[in-house]
């Protein structure tokens, strides 16, 4: 039986030297960091950066060249079936089965997380998302905002310890990310549960994460809360370093 | 209508099949194989004239019996597909689900396909043409689970090649299990192959069942050695299409195939 080890220094992700190479091109290179209980991670950067990729790595869907992906104090490539019950995630690039109905993508994601009390959260997470009058509706006849709502009430069935999210408020209108932003907080609150976050929307990573992440080229080349990261760079927000960072290319140092 | 249009969009299918080797040879694909089943039922029909009658017996229970073959491999492939054409591999295999898990519901889904679509088969050869499937006896049952296991090795192995190509190799969910059909003497016996096709043919496992239901119409013997022979190379079809499949599944992962797989 594998013991997990979350107790004694209540780090819940722990990534050590993360790197992938595809056809000789560097996605990521070197990437380390940690996530505590309970907190909301950003990882931020241009397109093609790397978020997506570690994200994947993360979740065990995409093997490393180099470096260690822990979760819960075990590596998640040797006990993904332990580890992968207790996480879960949302993101744009994926979606849900059309031709079943909202209620019925939740039951099947139940089964496979194996959850006690499933029509109770199911009806929980509609009521949460405002989702209910959708609840026997085709995922086919989904706006892609109620789409988007239904693959983060997916993300949370099973009370997920570590939650990974990319870009979840991509397309939700500004009421809807708002609310959305709030549950997520809410979700963090009662339930402890740390969050890694990418999102292009810099005002909502600076609103949401307790630190970023700031990846260009598959480097992390900025650690901190966003105050410690904004100071280092001497901007005043986020949308103007991301812009100086992406602009710049390799040539941008902290001031 | 508009000529600029018209060309527009054939210019756009044009460079799709450019590109495409699994498209282009779609278009050789199923006529070949046409051309190959048919001649060699004329083959059978002009070098065994005698045959006639079991020929007419054997055509119903031959396309009942192929088509639990097929259905079981689409039961596999097409499962798969759905999971591609929504987008949610990702969400299956971010999940406590392992491909082995993933392979069984296919695989039991290929199981309830089949039961259906073959209880009407059997319901209306008996009804319109008075074809009783059930003549063959007691062999059906091996027979059919044979069958079913090779249609099984086959969706498997078609579920490996659409899992690292993608959608240029979804025509395979459809074809490949029809590139055995010729080999696997459906509607006639082996003895029509020239030798060295009669000795490949004879490594199908279907053959043998095919043999083997000619074999109990003609003699009503139970075709002991045909049936050792079909249980043995399924199990070697099957113990080669997991591995590939395995092998496959690390491919993917290595490169990361699961999120761009649907494009």
């Amino acid at each position: 039986m594998v013991k997990p080890d979350v107790q004694k220094n209540d780090v819940v992700v722990e990534v050590e030297g993360l790197s992938k190479t595809f056809n000789g091109v560097a996605a990521v290179e070197g990437v380390s960091f940690r996530i505590h209980r309970g907190e909301i991670v950003g990882l931020l950067g241009p397109n093609g950066a790397g978020k997506t990729t570690i994200i994947q790595m993360l979740l065990g869907v995409l093997t490393p060249t180099a470096g260690t992906v822990r979760l819960f104090g075990l590596d998640v490539h040797r006990h993904r079936e332990s580890v992968l019950g207790r996480v879960n995630f949302s993101s744009t690039y994926v979606s849900l089965p059309y031709s079943l109905t909202v209620t019925e993508n939740l039951r099947v994601f139940a089964r496979l997380y194996r959850l006690p009390h499933p029509e109770a959260r199911i009806r929980e997470l509609l009521q949460r998302f405002e989702l209910e009058p959708t609840a026997h509706q085709l995922v086919r006849g989904l706006s892609s905002g109620q789409l988007t709502r239904l693959c983060l009430a997916k993300a949370l069935l099973n009370r997920p310890e570590v939650l990974f999210l990319d870009e979840p408020t991509a397309s939700l209108d500004p009421d809807m990310a708002e609310k959305t932003r709030r549950l997520l907080r809410d979700v963090r609150a009662q339930e402890h549960t740390a969050i890694l976050y990418t999102s292009h929307n810099m005002r909502e990573m600076e609103q949401m994460c307790d630190r970023i992440l700031f990846l260009h080229r598959g480097r992390i080349i900025a650690a901190g809360t966003p105050r410690e990261v904004l100071s280092a760079y001497g901007e005043e927000d986020l949308e103007a370093l991301f812009l100086r960072i992406a602009r710049g290319g390799s040539r941008v140092e902290a001031s | 209508m508009k000529a600029h249009r018209v060309l527009a969009v054939t210019l756009r299918h044009l460079y799709l099949y450019k590109r495409s080797l699994s498209r282009m040879l779609e278009v050789f694909y199923f006529p070949l194989l046409d051309i190959l089943v048919w001649g060699f039922i004329t083959v059978y029909l002009q070098q065994f004239q005698k045959a006639l009658p079991h020929f007419l017996v054997f055509l119903l229970g031959a396309l009942i019996l192929w088509d639990i073959l097929y259905r079981t491999q689409q039961g596999i492939s097409i499962s798969f597909l759905e999971e591609m054409w929504s987008r949610n591999l990702l969400n299956l295999f971010a999940s406590p689900l392992t491909p082995g898990e993933f392979l069984a519901a296919t695989m039991i889904i290929s199981l309830v396909k089949l039961t259906l679509s073959a209880t009407v088969a059997v319901f209306l050869a008996w009804l319109l043409y008075g074809f009783n499937l059930f003549r063959i006896g007691i062999s059906l049952v091996p027979f059919v689970l044979n069958l079913i296991l090779m249609g099984w090795a086959v969706g498997i192995l078609t579920t490996a090649v659409i899992l690292r190509y993608g959608q240029k190799a979804e025509v395979l969910a459809w074809g490949l299990a029809f590139l055995f059909q010729p080999l696997s003497a459906v509607f006639y016996p082996v003895a029509v192959f020239p030798r060295p096709l009669a000795v490949v043919a004879l490594a199908v496992p279907a053959t043998h069942v095919f043999e083997g239901m000619r074999a109990v119409i003609q003699t009503h013997r139970f075709p002991v050695e045909h049936l050792a022979w079909a249980f043995g190379l399924n199990a070697v079809y099957l113990a080669v299409s997991l591995a590939f499949f395995y092998r496959i599944f690390r491919v993917v992962r290595e490169k990361g195939l699961l999120l761009k797989i649907g494009e």
